[in-house]
């Protein structure tokens, strides 16, 4: 046997072993596996937000049109970062946006920050036990699915989404799904 | 003093780790709460990564403890409890890394490395001993005689 390979083994082992563990500190350990996309959206009923002229927010809802599905709460600072650029998918008309309103402990304060900040939402639903947000694998707000004609999950963004992700992923990703069939 | 002593005792033995679990959780069936706790230590908490749902404090790991408290209540077994918690988030939510394809290398690893280790241990070994325990060559004539000559010389 090769003597200096007997010996130069370890240290190589060693140095792969090294290699990985480096690569995997790099890695962002919030960004879990993606459970959801090409999926149906889970079952879900949430009723409406006090205030808002609809009467909740259900999975049925969300076949037959290109959404996305926006979670956030009124506690939660990055939604207060993401809120002006959902303002402005609404004013422009660009893609209906549906709401989670996940966690508030009390029931007036989605509503109130929405009234002060401005609603973007088509539908919103109350979520304070987290029933649907555990359904959709939600471990932060905001997270924001974007779900096909056919109540498919096609895509899921954590953290704020912007003006470069729609730029780069959303808008293109949804002008194609626009040409499925719903059926 | 007997009594304080017992009584400072009592008082550091009784300083066991605050729970997580909210008494309002809390199963009325101890069986079925016991399963619940089971289950719910070795699901990881999304939040603080590093705890399980049994042990964090934070709102979505009280949701899931809720969560696994009532499928247990409608009749899930414990399989079916975990089963769906990771078709929502995926293996990571396991504590206990399951034995999959992509979690080959993870539970071998060791055991590959252990056996490498000492079937090197044993071959380096194997070798030093014939190193260090060569056979002796016989000796010359003229070393013979020399050992015969300081024999003698250490009989007189």
């Amino acid at each position: 046997m090769n003597k200096r390979l007997f010996f130069i083994a370890p240290l190589l082992v060693f140095l792969v072993l090294a290699g990985y563990f480096a690569i995997g500190l790099t890695k962002d350990p919030r960004k879990l596996q993606n459970m959801l996309t090409g999926q149906p959206v889970p079952e879900f009923t949430l009723v409406g937000l006090q205030g808002r002229d609809d009467t909740g927010f259900k999975s049925a809802d969300l076949i037959g049109d290109v959404t996305l599905v926006n979670v956030f709460g009124s506690w939660c600072v990055a939604c207060r970062v993401e809120h002006p650029f959902l303002m402005t998918l609404k004013q422009k008309n660009l893609v209906p946006i549906h709401a989670i309103d996940w966690r508030e402990e009390d029931k007036s304060a989605g509503p109130l920050w929405l009234k002060k900040h401005g609603d973007p939402y088509t539908l919103a639903g109350d979520d304070p036990k987290s029933k649907a947000a555990i359904s959709f694998g939600v471990t932060g707000a905001p997270e924001t699915f974007l779900v096909d004609k056919k109540g498919i999950v096609r895509f899921k963004h954590i953290g704020p989404i912007n003006q470069q992700l729609w730029q780069t992923t959303l808008m293109p990703l949804i002008a194609l799904l626009r040409k499925e069939s719903s059926s | 003093m007997r009594l304080f002593i017992c009584l400072f005792m009592w008082t550091l033995l009784s300083a066991l780790p605050a729970n997580a679990v909210n008494p309002n959780e809390i199963l009325a069936d101890p069986g079925l709460e016991a399963r619940a706790r089971d289950i719910s230590k070795g699901l990881r908490c999304l939040v603080c990564q590093n705890q399980s749902i049994d042990d964090s404090d934070a709102s979505l790991a009280k949701d899931l403890r809720v969560l696994v408290r009532e499928r247990i209540t409608a009749g899930d077994s414990n399989d079916q409890v975990v089963n769906y918690v990771v078709s929502r988030y995926g293996d990571f939510v396991l504590l206990k890394p399951p034995f999959n394809l992509a979690t080959l290398v993870l539970w071998l690893g060791p055991l590959l490395l252990i056996l490498g280790g000492l079937t090197a241990a044993i071959l380096f070994f194997r070798k030093n001993k014939k190193i260090t325990a060569p056979a002796s060559a016989p000796l010359t004539e003229a070393e013979k005689m020399r050992v015969a000559e300081l024999m003698a010389e250490d009989n007189q």
